[in-house]
């Protein structure tokens, strides 16, 4: 029983009752991605799984078996910052970095949702064929992700950058 | 008043009437008057690429070997004791390896309570796992070791207490009945000028009325952790803290060892607001690491952090004000209670801002303690301001709408010239250009001052302003030690911390303009208890702190170096204060060409490395000079005809906080605390069973705090007119972004519709009824 993390094949946890983010943090000491409350309500330990953004506190490691997973750690390459990373950095998208990695795969998650076409709350119509990136949309989608030191501004203009320059 | 508070008072006077030369900032910082450094400019955090990467390590995340994973079980009741404790089945259960309770629990002294000594940093003074006292509804009752943590946390659910009640407190209404004056950092709030009543009963306009505040959580996103492990009778911690030295020394009172047998590090630090200081875990990890004999890692669940960790309490306020018809004050009453701990001593200090906020004729401002059996309530952001300007401030934004004048022009109205309460002069205060600059910016000009005559379809406008105001504070033991080596650079150690606010990049600022070094050639390490210095991060202190303290390393440093330099050095014949750094150099400061390279210094001494260490001097500047921080907050709400939701649409702040150091990490730490006073204003609240004393929301799913889509574009503009008196003329700026927010989002809501909310949060239940949705 395998998952690939970060594109390394590792061996899934032989005690069911392990979390996801339990296994990255405690069992794998890939401690990039945080845990804020365990219970699926801050948004810190997003990471991607086949390129979709998930609650790794609320997923059990053995569910992911054969799956990829993309952290924190696996957003840059060679060493060199991801450039929604340097963007985050740039524009000051936080003070105390603690929700930082949860945002960052968040937005990577959700930038693909939006090219998806998939709607949300604040989308006007159901039908239209593509999603526009408004200021709106942008936050409801991304307030699954608390950030309590407040740096939710430079957060939004960090992923706006970054969505401009890669559409 | 007794001897002590005698001598404190005598002090006090003397400390005011001194003559301000001898005073810490009797000479302006030589830093203040260059204009040519980093001060000032835009710099990125230093630890970003850390932070952004996943590499920054936080407390839970230090492995060590053969460490264990711990758990608590918490009390259910309020008050009372175990009659029996089962712990078999937890003993027997597969991985576990320890389970402490007070029956196997080491002796131990309780943690020095906060403020009770100088490096006391205990949320409260009870005796930690000592005995089969319960004192409050969540106290831990056992802690469970093992290999995983999936082990531990099922082992917990096999323990069995019961319990014996005792009556508990637990009702605010009851508590209060015997309310007890409240006490803050040694001195009474309470202050008596002249008879408030009298000039109230007879002021010709007058408000008078109760607002209240809600118990506060903290919430920093980062859990309280400690991983932590013996060597011998050496204990090392990796915590979370905002008071890594007041922590050290607070261990080492509780196992009775020295203080240097205590390690505490703490280099990153998720979010404190005031949360991050020694509560019972550190403790309770330490002790059953000793008695297993193994390291252990203690992450609080998001419950465990409500159960044990205290927030801020709640408020209670009457606030009056009396007035003439052109507006000036004649009397300004704030009184009133606050629920406490019995064990800590913290009565939210809400009438801190009217002591130096307005001039008026008469004063009475009094807050009163009333005594509850709950978890110890503590200091969260701003601590009395947050909370004590939503009344203050709203009650000026009712007279002006009584009197019919414009909310700004009443308080400029009312704009002492010195500190109406002490007497003593303001260093630096500039709130009526902040407001002038805040208005002009935000557009006050067009906001009707007529209630609810504003409407965009379902949606209700209207705009509110409110005055922001935090003290600049410099605690006592302030010090740092720096070192110059042979290439040129300099490091600094300084037990301080860094939670996000920015101070290790603005500090390693400071010091290269200090010294004249580049940027690259400067670091500053921090967080760690071994370091020079006691410096909370704490009351906004710490840019004063560790300005002040390396000013002071800084000057030993330049006078030893020209000391040993001798006669063949161009700079010989001067002292530390006839240099100053530049560019690499040490120059004469008024004669720039004669100067002398670092590099080349250090070759003539023939030292590989100089170091200096130093005291800052006595903080007795905030009594001398009345020190505050202030600004101007405009807000403009939206509030929906239909549902009764609000939703705040524009927010700016007008700050008036000295220098500004680092644009950039200062604009975030404004913002942060306007985010987290919308969240005071409109939706957070610990909810208190008053029943049992048990806190019922102990999630983030069930206390809000604001979300991406709760926070519109937050902008923010500052004087930058530096205080000539502070360490390079600047103020911290960590807490003052929160005050005055609950009255700004408070006085929009009555713009926008004709309610006034006076009970915070402004819940749809509150504003619904005004609109005619419901009875
Ligand atoms: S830790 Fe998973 S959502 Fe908070
Ligand atoms: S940066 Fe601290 S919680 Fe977001």
């Amino acid at each position: 029983m395998s998952i690939n993390i970060n594109g390394s094949p590792t061996n899934l946890p032989s005690d069911t009752r392990v979390s996801l983010l339990d296994l990255l943090r405690d069992h794998l000491n890939l401690s990039g991605t945080k845990k804020g409350c365990n219970q699926g309500a801050c948004g810190a330990c997003t990471v991607l799984v086949d390129g979709e953004r998930i609650l790794s506190c609320l997923a059990l490691a053995v569910q992911y078996e054969g799956r990829s997973v993309t952290t924190v750690e696996g957003l840059s390459t060679n060493g060199l910052l991801h450039p929604l990373q340097q963007a985050f950095i740039d524009h000051d998208g936080f003070q105390c970095g603690y929700c930082t990695p949860g945002q960052l795969c968040s937005a990577v998650g959700m930038l693909r949702e939006v090219r998806r076409g998939l709607p949300s709350n604040v989308t006007n119509d159901l039908e239209g064929e593509s999603i526009t990136l408004t200021r709106d949309e942008l936050c409801e989608r991304m307030s699954g992700n608390l950030c309590r030191c407040g740096a939710y501004n430079g957060i939004v203009y960090a992923i706006t950058e970054f969505a401009e320059t890669t559409k | 008043m007794s001897i002590k508070e005698t001598a404190q008072a005598v002090m006090k006077k003397a400390v005011q009437i001194a003559p301000d030369a001898l005073m810490p900032g009797g000479a302006p910082d030589p830093l203040i008057r260059q204009k040519h450094g980093l001060i000032g400019t835009p710099v990125s955090r230093l630890d970003g690429p850390q932070k952004v990467s996943g590499t920054a390590r936080f407390a839970a995340e230090f492995p060590m070997e053969g460490m264990l994973f711990a758990t608590l079980k918490y009390s259910t009741i309020p008050k009372g004791k175990i009659t029996n404790l089962d712990i078999a089945a937890a003993a027997a259960a597969p991985g576990v390896v320890l389970v402490m309770t007070h029956h196997n629990a080491p002796r131990m002294k309780p943690a020095p309570a906060f403020m009770s000594s100088a490096k006391a940093a205990g949320g409260d003074d009870l005796p930690i796992m000592q005995d089969a006292e319960i004192h409050w509804n969540g106290q831990p009752v056992a802690v469970v070791l093992a290999e995983t943590q999936e082990q531990a946390d099922y082992a917990k659910t096999l323990i069995g207490v019961t319990y014996e009640t005792e009556p508990a407190v637990t009702a605010f209404e009851v508590a209060k009945a015997d309310s007890e004056p409240g006490v803050f950092q040694g001195e009474p709030l309470l202050l008596e000028i002249g008879d408030a009543d009298a000039s109230l009963a007879a002021a010709p306009h007058k408000v008078d009325a109760v607002y209240r505040t809600p118990r506060h959580s903290h919430n920093p996103i980062e859990l309280h952790a400690a991983t932590v492990g013996w060597d011998g009778d050496h204990l090392l911690v990796h915590d979370a803290s905002q008071c890594v030295t007041h922590t050290a020394w607070s261990l080492a009172e509780v196992f009775g060892i020295a203080e240097e047998q205590v390690h505490v590090t703490s280099l990153f630090v998720g979010g404190g607001f005031g949360s991050k200081t020694l509560w019972q875990h550190q403790t309770l990890a330490a002790a059953a690491s000793k008695l297993a004999e193994r390291p252990v890692r203690l992450m609080l669940s998001r419950e465990g952090v409500y159960r044990i960790v205290g927030g801020r309490t709640l408020t209670e306020q009457r606030m009056a004000i009396g007035a003439q018809g052109d507006g000036r004050f004649d009397a300004l009453i704030q009184t009133g209670v606050v629920a406490m701990g019995r064990h800590n001593n913290m009565p939210e200090p809400f009438i801190l801002p009217a002591r130096s906020a307005y001039q008026a004729g008469s004063f009475r401002l009094d807050v009163e303690a009333a005594k509850m059996d709950m978890v110890a309530n503590t200091f969260m952001r701003a601590p009395g301001e947050s909370v004590g300007t939503f009344a203050l401030e709203s009650a000026v934004d009712e007279l002006a709408d009584n009197l019919g004048m414009d909310p700004i022009e009443l308080r400029i109205r009312n704009e002492p010239e010195k500190d109406p309460t002490t007497g003593a002069p303001f260093s630096s205060r500039h709130i009526v250009e902040a407001y002038r600059a805040g208005a002009e910016k935000f557009g006050w000009a067009a906001r009707k001052a007529k209630p609810g005559t504003h409407r965009e379809g379902e949606w209700l406008i209207g705009m509110g302003c409110a005055t922001a105001t935090y003290p600049y504070y410099r605690m006592p033991g302030g010090a740092a030690r720096i070192t110059l080596t042979a290439d040129g650079r300099a490091n600094v150690k300084i037990a301080a911390h860094e939670m996000g606010m920015g101070t290790s990049t603005t500090q390693t600022m400071v010091t290269a303009d200090r010294l004249g070094l580049a940027m690259e050639c400067v670091s500053v390490d921090y967080g760690d208890s071994h370091f020079p210095g006691v410096v909370l991060a704490g009351g906004s202190q710490q840019t004063a702190s560790i300005g002040a303290s390396v000013a002071a390393a800084y000057r030993k440093l330049i006078t030893e170096l020209l000391k040993l330099a001798g006669k063949d050095s161009p700079l010989h014949g001067l002292d530390a204060d006839e240099v100053i750094g530049r560019d690499g150099h040490l120059c004469k400061s008024d004669e720039l060409e004669r100067r002398e390279s670092y590099v080349s210094l250090m070759a003539r001494i023939g030292r590989e490395e100089l170091t200096a260490e130093a005291s800052a001097p006595p903080p007795l500047e905030f009594t001398h000079w009345s020190m505050h921080s202030h600004g101007a907050m405009f807000c403009e709400v939206r509030v929906n005809a239909i549902t009764g939701e609000t939703r705040v649409s524009r927010f700016l702040g007008s700050f008036d906080c000295g220098r500004i150091l680092n644009p950039k990490t200062a604009a975030s730490q404004f913002r942060g605390g306007i985010i987290m006073g919308l969240g005071l204003a409109l939706m957070e609240e610990t909810q208190f069973d008053e029943r049992n004393g048990r806190v019922m929301n102990p999630s983030l799913a069930e206390y809000h705090v604001p979300v991406h889509i709760d926070v519109p574009e937050i902008d923010v503009i500052w004087t930058d007119i530096p205080d000539p008196h502070a360490p390079m003329g600047a103020h911290g700026v960590g807490e003052i972004g929160i005050t005055g927010v609950g009255a700004a989002v408070a006085n929009a809501v009555y713009n926008a519709m004709g309610r006034r909310v006076r009970d915070l949060p402004i819940t749809l239940d509150k504003t619904l009824p005004e609109l005619g949705l419901v009875p």
